[in-house]
């Protein structure tokens, strides 16, 4: 079994990295969606980002990823009760997928053979304390769409059924890439996405050769290439460790709140959700940089990622979201130091 | 390499037998024809099985399901494998009927490094009807042979013996920094914005040196990969000068990238060393020798398709706001890719149960006959929502409204049939107001319609500004919205509610632009007593049909709403 790309070797995409490494800090910014033309990576970022993250304790046989024996839903059948380390779960939703296998559904071979009601749980169980990521989000089945909107809402996965009555948690990061000329996302959606990106091919040919080459050589010389680059996700790793540790202890001022407030208010993003999101990934940022507060800079650096996708559309403006997003961060904010 | 399609087709093939997986697949456009026959007779000697799939094939055939036959005579669970569990030559005929759906499960299934390689064969009649980019974009080999006469094809020579000796060789075959480098610049000069194309590009070279016995990529062996890779994905003739503009000006690259600047700068050196003018110059000859002449026509076609957000050969699939809810099972066949209602099926079954076990020969704890199975059924249906967007204004505005109303009666009365549902915008004086939010029902809108004022300026931009924003709105919803617009003027009221006439026609194409770039269609009624030119204009920056009606009633009005609807 080969491993991803390594997240370090990708080749500038540096807010598409950023976003992506701030979930892994704090996972209650509450995802990133990645938006973007076709051959930029974007799979590839997602893939990799599975070998970065750090792993967890859980209950080896336990289907929920639970870390304790006592947090093990009562329809699990364990069958070894050890608490291991796993790498943290990433898993992939393919887009032709039934709601059977994401909600869970009833055992039908344990049905047929001994008459007996078991539950087979579905990816949902799977991704529990982990990611979800699914590719062409764009193009997912509204009615699954609708399932994964009400479970990411709760944090727990109801599934009454064909006779069964079950219900574990599903805490999961959602990961989603897409290519905005094959359909819309709808808002409801989007806005269940923390943080969203939009990638594009780069402009400048050095940075593409330097894609093409990297690529070549992970094809190549896969040992050589993983060797040369493992030190790199590994020391970004630590970082993430530390960060999360240091995320405790981080203070946010009250200026930087209202700064916050006053931006969501300036781009009349609808809720709250826009101001946690922007505040949570701001100190994530500043976890990550080592900051003993959060500052400005850090909000502006975020600003993007976190209110890009909560504008309202407006039909008229052909500047898109980021420039508008960037022309208000200037008025409220002023200009960077 | 000597010019020539069908030499082309045969290179092609042979790179795409030594290395399938890497490059990914080939996109041939021909219609079905002895020339292509040809072409598929060679795909035998790629080294994988083939295995033929359906521009509607079902996700339980590609990713396997259960097999529900053997899991219920065998009384265990019995899986069956999907169609891409295994690396196979996937054979995809009538592509042009791919669903974006299907063909981001295969470009999946393509990342996925299981080894598939697809041959799309795209039978597309108008430019327009083609492959979804998200598989084109990964398969190296396009090759297009409508125009191409049986009598200049021949059989395609595969020599086994050398095709296993090249792929033996494969790994091993090196190809120098700078050919990467040479690759990647040529592809930005072409328009190509993809990085997969240099990647696919140099994969291919590398197969074509394996093949002609090398462990360097040669000159050869990069024109040939040019030409099969790179020019028939270029977008602009590599004359033109890249386009400055795109560069974001925030950034200005260090380093000019300027491939003009790589060629004739020699003093520079950076990067950059003496050999790579002729070797760069060397390979734009070979893709412009195959750069096909309509390039842009073709590429305008495409854009539109984009634009229009469907694909026409398959007719307009609607996303449905109640896509998928199930519905009550019923009795049916499992071989149409349907799916068991395993409870429903069992609760069948069970009143027989102790006869059925009389009557057996052998022992089984369950007996479940084919009688029993029960089919899951999803319902799946999308509403079209018809926005008319009415000009209220001036004297005739009374008669007109009035014609318009009769008209919405007519078409919302048979909208149960139709499945659609009706919006009312209509714009006088310095605005436009939503009479009518998206509805089915007949007794709201005569509510509505009652009171409805006419008379003033012709506030156009701000009419479809209003029928856009809906638009958008009732397709987040799932709905599938036509912009209906009745008038008999021209625009005199802009955006802003100044009566200045340049700046309304300017507003209203703006909002048109905006209108047809997301895709939505529409149509023009010219109600006036003799027809517009500015409104025949309007029609054609929507791109929708132009319908002149003078002295409409409802009823031809509601006739010839549904003609178009439905044209």
């Amino acid at each position: 079994m080969t491993q991803p790309f390594p997240f370090s070797a990708i080749v500038g995409q540096e807010e598409m990295k950023q976003a992506m490494i701030l979930t892994a800090i704090d996972p209650g910014i509450g995802g990133v969606l990645v938006f973007g033309d076709r051959g930029t990576g974007k799979s590839t970022a997602v893939r990799a980002l599975a070998a970065l993250l750090p792993p967890i304790q859980a209950v080896a046989s336990c289907p929920v990823n639970s870390p304790s024996l006592d947090r093990c839903p009562d329809w699990a059948h364990l069958t070894s009760t050890e608490i291991v380390t796993r790498p943290t779960p990433v898993v992939d939703l393919p887009l032709g997928v039934t709601e059977d296998r994401v909600v869970g559904a009833l055992d039908i071979e344990k049905a047929l053979t001994n008459g007996e009601k078991a539950f087979e749980p579905g990816l949902l169980a799977r991704a529990n304390r982990g990611y979800l990521y699914i590719d062409e989000v764009n193009l997912l089945e509204d009615h699954i769409v609708d399932l994964l909107l009400d479970v990411a809402q709760s944090g727990e996965n109801v599934v009454e059924r064909e006779g069964l009555s079950i219900r574990h948690p599903a805490r999961f990061v959602l990961v989603g890439s897409g290519n905005p000329e094959e359909g819309e996302l709808r808002p409801q959606l989007l806005d269940r996405f923390g943080l969203s990106v939009e990638v594009s091919s780069p402009k400048d040919i050095d940075t593409r050769i330097e894609v093409i080459r990297r690529r070549d050589s992970y094809e190549m010389d896969y040992e050589g290439f993983m060797e040369t680059w493992r030190p790199a996700d590994a020391d970004l790793r630590e970082k993430i460790i530390a960060a999360r540790n240091h995320l405790k202890t981080m203070k946010s001022d009250e200026a930087v709140l209202r700064d916050c407030a006053e931006l969501c208010l300036a781009l009349g993003s609808d809720g709250l959700r826009g101001e946690l999101t922007l505040l949570k990934a701001s100190r994530a940022l500043a976890a990550f940089e080592g900051a003993d507060a959060v500052s400005r800079a850090h909000v502006r650096q975020v600003a993007p990622s976190a209110l890009r996708h909560r504008l309202r559309r407006d039909p008229l403006d052909e500047a898109g979201s980021t420039t508008r997003v960037g022309r208000v961060v200037e008025e409220v904010l002023g200009e960077p130091a | 390499m000597p010019d020539g399609i069908w030499t082309r087709v045969e290179i092609g093939l042979n790179a795409l037998a030594v290395d399938p997986a890497g490059l990914g697949g080939l996109w041939l456009r021909a219609r079905s024809g002895p020339v292509r026959d040809r072409v598929i007779e060679a795909l035998p000697a790629l080294p994988l099985p083939l295995k033929r799939l359906h521009p509607s094939i079902g996700d339980e055939q590609l990713f396997g399901g259960i097999d529900l036959t053997a899991t219920l005579s065998s009384g265990k669970l019995v899986e069956r494998a999907g169609l891409l569990a295994e690396p196979a030559i996937l054979v995809l005929p009538m592509a042009e009927r791919t669903q974006p759906g299907l063909a981001a499960r295969l470009a999946g299934a393509l990342d996925q490094g299981t080894g598939h390689c697809l041959v799309a064969m795209d039978e597309g009649a108008e430019p327009q009807e083609t492959l979804p980019e998200a598989l084109t974009d990964r398969l190296a080999l396009h090759l297009d042979l409508d125009a191409l006469p049986w009598g200049q094809t021949e059989r395609i020579a595969m020599d086994g013996d050398a095709l296993a000796a090249a792929r033996a060789r494969l790994p091993g075959v090196r190809a120098g920094d700078k050919v990467l480098e040479d690759l990647t610049i040529l592809a930005v000069r072409l328009g190509i914005d993809s990085l997969r194309a240099p990647m696919l590009a140099l994969k291919a070279a590398k197969a074509l040196a394996a093949l002609a016995g090398n462990d360097e990529v040669d000159q050869d062996d990069l024109s040939a990969a040019v030409q099969l890779v790179l020019a028939p994905r270029a977008t602009q003739f590599p004359e033109e000068e890249p386009d400055e503009d795109e560069q974001p000006p925030q950034d200005p690259p260090p380093p000019d990238p300027d491939p003009e600047q790589n060629q004739n700068d020699q003093d520079e050196g950076e990067s950059q060393s003496l050999d790579d003018l002729p070797l760069q110059d060397i390979l734009l000859e070979a893709a412009k020798a195959t750069l096909p002449a309509d390039l842009l026509a073709n590429l305008a076609a495409q854009k539109a398709q984009r634009a229009g957000g469907g694909i026409s050969g398959a007719g307009a699939k609607r996303k449905g706001n109640r896509r998928g809810r199930p519905i009550p099972p019923r009795r049916g066949r499992l071989d149409t890719g349907a799916r068991l209602d395993v409870i429903s099926t069992l609760r069948a079954a069970a009143p027989w149960q102790t006869i059925r076990k009389r009557e057996s020969s052998f022992e089984r704890s369950l007996h479940i006959r084919t009688d029993d199975f029960r089919i899951k059924r999803f319902e799946e249906k999308s509403d079209r929502l018809l926005i008319f967007v009415v000009d209220a204004s001036g004297s005739a505005a009374m008669t007109r409204l009035a014609e318009a109303k009769g008209a919405v009666e007519l078409l919302l009365a048979e909208a149960y049939a139709r499945r659609d549902h009706v919006a009312l915008v209509a714009f006088r004086g310095e605005a436009a107001e939503l009479l009518l939010p998206p509805t089915r029902s007949l007794v709201q809108t005569k509510r509505r319609l009652a009171a409805l004022p006419g008379g003033g300026g012709t506030p156009l931009a701000a009419g479809l500004k209003t029928a856009l924003e809906l638009a958008i709105q009732s397709k987040g919803r799932g709905m599938t919205p036509t912009v209906a617009l009745l008038t008999d003027g021209r625009a005199n009221i802009a955006l802003d509610g100044t009566a200045n006439r340049t700046m309304a026609t300017e507003d209203a194409t703006r909002m048109a632009t905006a209108i047809r770039a997301n895709g939505y269609p529409a149509m023009v009624i010219d109600m006036g007593q003799r027809p517009e030119r500015s409104l025949k204009a309007l029609a054609e920056t929507l791109g929708a049909p132009y319908i002149p009606l003078p002295r409409a009633d409802a009823d031809r009005l509601s006739t010839a709403v549904s003609a178009a609807l439905d044209a």
